[in-house]
């Protein structure tokens, strides 16, 4: 690192222009992490936080079931097959639907939940919910105004708010909870949406056929619109580490060919091709590291600005990750780069004509 | 081979692809350089005078003959092996300087200890020791390269080939960008510090006006090499 670093400082108005840019393409990242990460959690919060193994779906009988909550309902004769299947320690029917709560004369969209209290969120204040009360999140609490004892509509039901849970959304709603039956008056459906399973097993014949289970994470597929959002996003990250890799390899290509007579003179007095590529990598690392530390300073300091607006989801993974791959693909970019200084020829320090 | 050179060129042939022929740029060369001689090569441009060089600092393999050089044969040598000789054994001086623009003129010495694996602290006081040896003071050592004259940029690049305490010190036509005094200040300089470290050094020039400082003035012309 001896020249690499100064270099560095010889030429800085060039490598901080690098710098910058990869400080640039870092804060977006990061926040692109962030936001992806926060609304990931205001699509899937309430299911993912379902105490279960995996979420059965249903179907009527000679339909193909298929994993999609807006599309799922089960029947009885499905939650008894499940309940009494060997290995299955509980099965939970839950409903899940998109309405309206109005509380005060303030309409907010709410993902509505019917369940036993089992299911619940937290409760941070009052108690579950029995058939003709809702427990509520607490940020559309704090945003309606709404207190425990309070009376609210849930799409044409009306019901008294018994408790405030921890927070949690479904499809990007705020998620409101009340008992299944409280539910189906107030989605107007006759059936739940899915059963919540704990243990192993399931049952055979008909019930195994019209239900499709699966794990908890892969039934976050089955919240509308969640694959397709969150595959969107993860294909934007995916470019910018490409962009990114391709930004800092075009720089240290240009950096090596213009280096390139004073590669051969190094070469020439006996610097061995490993000791020049070691040099450069570590120049590339330190010019990596430097943007992606302010890169990440920048973004993480902006998405918790902007986590009063945006939902954006701060933690040392939303940072490091994105850090990490930055520079990872960033050395790979600058390696492919530096390879150029194995061709080149310590004779040329003697002069070209020979 | 005499017993006392360090590097010794014996029947060297070198030749150069040029279309359907080959052109010969060394033919039969035969070179014995003591400790502490400075043996000057002179001739037109053209005649070989680079190539020898480059054949005596291992940058290229003659097609034929032998290049020996503190004792060691080059030519069954890997590529690895000759850049560690090069490292060890041998300076150049550069016909331009060939000084890293980002280093000041210590730091071009300090370089080359780093990349020897020597402590660059320890080696920061031989750097300044060598660069008042080739009359360069403390203030001009900081200097970068586009802050040096010409003849100051050429001192750093002597004191440069000495750093790694070479036994054999090649030199390419050091006054091409000189003008005759400071050409001469350079040769005297070469010349002082042939005996002080008791290099063996080659020196090829085509300026024969700058040669009365040498202990012997060799002339090459057609790849040959002969009596001055």
């Amino acid at each position: 690192m001896f020249v690499a670093l100064r270099d560095i400082r010889f030429a800085r108005g060039r490598f901080a222009l690098m710098g910058s840019v990869v400080a640039l393409i870092t804060t977006l990242v990061v926040f692109l992490y962030g936001l992806t990460d926060g609304l990931a959690r205001e699509a899937t919060s309430a299911v993912a936080g379902l105490p279960a193994d995996r979420i059965v779906f249903g179907a009527p009988k000679g339909a193909e079931p298929e994993v999609s909550f807006s599309g799922s309902s089960v029947d009885d004769g499905q939650l008894a097959a499940w309940r009494a299947a060997p290995g299955v320690t509980s099965a939970e029917p839950f409903g899940v639907a998109m309405t309206r709560l109005t509380a005060a004369g303030k309409a907010s969209s709410v993902s509505a939940f019917g369940a036993s209290g089992r299911l619940l969120p937290p409760l941070l204040s009052g108690s579950a919910p029995g058939d003709g009360g809702v427990a509520v999140g607490e940020r559309l609490a704090r945003e309606s105004g709404v207190r425990v004892g309070d009376r609210v509509t849930l799409g044409a039901e009306e019901l008294t708010v018994s408790a405030i849970t921890a927070d949690r959304s479904h499809g990007h709603a705020p998620s409101v909870w009340t008992t299944l039956a409280a539910w189906q008056r107030a989605a107007h459906q006759q059936q739940p949406t899915a059963l919540a399973v704990t243990g192993t097993g399931g049952p055979d014949g008909p019930a195994a056929e019209a239900t499709e289970a699966v794990g908890a994470d892969a039934a976050l597929e089955g919240i509308d619109g969640y694959a397709a959002e969150h595959g969107t996003l993860q294909l934007l990250q995916g470019f910018l580490f490409v962009v990114s890799a391709l930004v800092v390899g075009a720089f240290f290509t240009v950096w090596t060919v213009q280096r390139r007579p004073d590669v051969a003179v190094l070469k020439a007095v006996g610097a061995s091709s490993g000791y020049l590529v070691r040099d450069a990598l570590g120049q590339a690392a330190a010019v990596l590291l430097a943007g992606a530390a302010l890169g990440a300073a920048a973004g993480a300091g902006g998405g918790a600005l902007a986590a009063a607006a945006v939902p954006f989801e701060l933690s040392a993974a939303t940072v490091a990750v994105p850090v990490g791959a930055m520079v990872l693909l960033g050395l790979a970019g600058s390696a492919l780069a530096v390879r150029r200084i194995t061709s080149v020829d310590p004779l040329t320090a003697l002069g070209a004509s020979r | 081979m005499s017993t006392s050179s360090v590097l010794s060129l014996e029947a060297v042939k070198l030749t150069y692809p040029d279309g359907d022929r080959r052109l010969t740029a060394l033919d039969d060369v035969c070179l014995d350089v003591a400790p502490g001689e400075l043996v000057a090569v002179a001739g037109p441009s053209g005649s070989g005078k680079s190539s020898l060089l480059a054949v005596a600092a291992t940058l290229l393999r003659p097609d034929a003959g032998r290049v020996v050089l503190a004792g060691r044969d080059t030519a069954g040598m890997s590529g690895r092996e000759r850049t560690a000789l090069r490292r060890e054994r041998i300076g150049i001086v550069f016909q331009q300087a060939n000084l890293l623009p980002s280093l000041t003129a210590e730091e071009q010495l300090l370089a080359v200890a780093h990349l020897r694996g020597e402590s660059v602290r320890a080696a920061r006081s031989r750097a300044a020791e060598l660069l008042e040896s080739v009359g360069l003071d403390a203030a001009k050592r900081r200097r970068r390269p586009h802050q040096l004259s010409g003849g100051e940029r050429q001192r750093v690049n002597i004191a440069r080939a000495l750093s790694g305490g070479p036994s054999v010190l090649l030199v390419d036509e050091p006054t091409s960008a000189l003008d005759h005094e400071r050409g001469e200040r350079v040769v005297e300089l070469l010349a002082e510090v042939t005996r002080r470290h008791r290099t063996a050094t080659v020196l090829v020039t085509h300026d024969r006006a700058l040669l009365g400082v040498a202990d012997r003035v060799l002339s090459m012309a057609d790849g040959r090499l002969g009596e001055g």
